[in-house]
């Protein structure tokens, strides 16, 4: 029988676990990056850099849960009713806007606005030589700002200092995603996206069906309690017998005002080829008196520009973001790495001491 | 195999070709050629012709280039019959068709890869440069490569 001695456990057992973080670190170097996992601005990537949404999110879920809550009401509910006393259209016509406002919704958030991506260091140096070559020999820097004759306007293309180039018209940088976003309207909470070109049509046909959808909704309502409160029931018999519709007809109520007037708004800039962003900065008017002879961009003629905003041709993503990187790039996989390191080096000491400590409790009673 | 053996008899290559230049060849420096606004957001490029490529290449050569690559633009962002179609079906379906297919957009980028490829092949990498296609510079510059000359005499 042993000595049941005081063993001191040897601190450089604890040391050894360099192993496992080093086969970590031979691994991913091999591994395959996409452009999007280094993608500087503030979105997240789901599916592999197919799906995008801003990393602020705002209330898509809310909006999400609003449409499909208060349609699935609707169906269950007001559905059977109207068919069997009015027509069995309801359900179809309600079904397929019901799908429209869902599609163009999830193309709106999930999709990329329009962001460009931002200068390589090469072109912010060749950019930053030419502005220091261009100013004259005045103790004030030079101001970042280029004009350019567009239509017979001035416009003045502002230097974004975050991308590191001189913005396109119609350019604008969006504080929330951190991206500048082309033709930029405005950052929707809702959608939980920034609305630009690349989405515009799609949040322009989300709004209108919406509002169609809740214009629906609100109609069928009104006709099933209209129906049953007939025959001498009443509004208040009507009611309790179908409480379903009554929570609609709150919800309807109160969001088809804001969304008709949010639609028909949208219709205006459509026409006149206008942004949000443009309209309420009034970059436009105050030239002249007409605010179309003032927005250069403007075909001048409503159909045209209606044409032009929602099926003109729909550029390509610039930001590549299922691209692979280059090879030279995967060192800078390296923040992860130490990660797990710290993390393995943790749970190995955990395991040296308990070892150690087994050891020790055999070694007594051994 | 004769380009091999070329490689390995004459390491020093009056005719460059892309490969060679984009493995070998250290880079001397680099001209971006920006766009040009002045027919609103369309996508074109200044056909001013930088003073850095003035001993690699002819003017007339690169003005032709930029203004080639200004018509492919401008033909892929086109307001036309077609366009209008395609947004209206595209329309009709929810969108969803843009899923399953290639948009008139990206056919016109894929004319216009070859293009670029092309001339680089022809024009620009016997001459010590290559141009990179301006979307993989997200549409803002048309990136001219300009490498050391190692050739001994004037280019073939």
């Amino acid at each position: 029988m042993k000595n049941c001695e005081y063993r001191q456990i040897d601190p450089q057992v604890l040391s050894t676990p360099t192993p496992p973080p080093t086969q970590c670190a031979e691994k991913t170097p091999k591994q395959v990056r996409r452009k999007w996992e280094v993608f500087p601005g503030k979105n997240r990537f789901f599916c592999d850099g197919r799906i995008m949404i801003a990393r602020q999110s705002g209330v898509l879920p809310l909006t999400l849960l609003l449409i499909l809550f208060t349609s699935s009401l609707f169906f269950i509910f007001d559905c059977p009713f109207l068919v069997k006393h009015v027509t069995s259209c309801i359900p179809v016509i309600g079904g397929v806007l019901f799908t429209f406002v869902v599609i163009s919704l999830l193309q709106t958030s999930f999709s990329d606005p329009g962001i460009l991506p931002r200068a390589t260091p090469d072109e912010a140096a060749d950019i930053e030589k030419q502005i220091d070559s261009s100013s004259s020999s005045s103790y004030r820097p030079p101001p970042r700002v280029r004009e350019v004759l567009i239509n017979q306007q001035v416009v003045k293309l502002k230097y974004c200092f975050t991308c590191k180039m001189f913005r396109p018209p119609r350019t604008s940088h969006c504080s929330l995603c951190d991206n500048c976003v082309e033709r930029f309207d405005h950052h929707c909470p809702w959608v939980g996206n920034c609305v630009g070109r690349r989405n515009y049509r799609f949040f322009y046909t989300f709004i209108v069906s919406l509002s169609f959808l809740t214009a629906f909704v609100l109609g069928c309502v009104t006709t099933h309690l209209a129906l049953r409160s007939q025959g001498g029931k009443g509004v208040i018999s009507a009611l309790q017998e179908s409480p379903a519709s009554a929570l609609e007809l709150v919800v309807c109520f109160f969001s088809v005002w804001s969304i008709l007037g949010l639609s028909g708004f949208h219709t205006y800039l459509v026409a006149s080829n206008l942004t949000t962003n443009e309209d309420i900065k009034g970059s436009w008017s105050g030239n002249s008196g007409l605010q179309s002879a003032g927005n250069p961009y403007s075909y001048n003629s409503i159909f045209t520009n209606c044409c032009a905003v929602l099926c003109g041709p729909l550029p390509p993503s610039l930001i590549d973001r299922r691209g692979l990187l280059p090879a030279e790039d995967s060192p800078a996989a390296a923040p992860a790495p130490p990660e797990i390191e710290l993390l393995g080096f943790g749970a190995k000491t955990d395991i040296n001491m308990e070892d150690s400590c087994q050891d020790f409790a055999v070694s007594c009673t051994g | 195999m004769i380009h091999i053996l070329h490689r390995f008899f004459f390491p020093f290559l009056q005719t460059h070709s892309l490969q060679d230049l984009r493995q070998q060849a250290p880079v001397a420096a680099k001209v971006f050629v920006q766009r040009d606004y002045t027919s609103g957001t369309i996508c074109q490029f200044q056909t001013k012709f930088p003073a850095a490529l003035e001993t690699r290449i002819d003017k007339q050569q690169f003005e032709d280039t930029i203004r080639k690559l200004n018509s492919l633009y401008a033909e892929a962002e086109k307001l036309g019959g077609r366009s209008y179609l395609e947004g209206c079906l595209a329309c009709l379906t929810a969108y969803t068709i843009f899923l399953c297919m290639e948009t008139h957009y990206e056919k016109v980028l894929k004319k216009i890869a070859n293009y670029i490829q092309d001339q680089n092949d022809k024009i620009y990498a016997p001459r010590g440069l290559l141009l990179i296609d301006p979307i993989e510079r997200g549409l803002r510059v048309v990136e001219i490569t300009v490498f050391e000359d190692r050739s001994t005499g004037p280019g073939r």
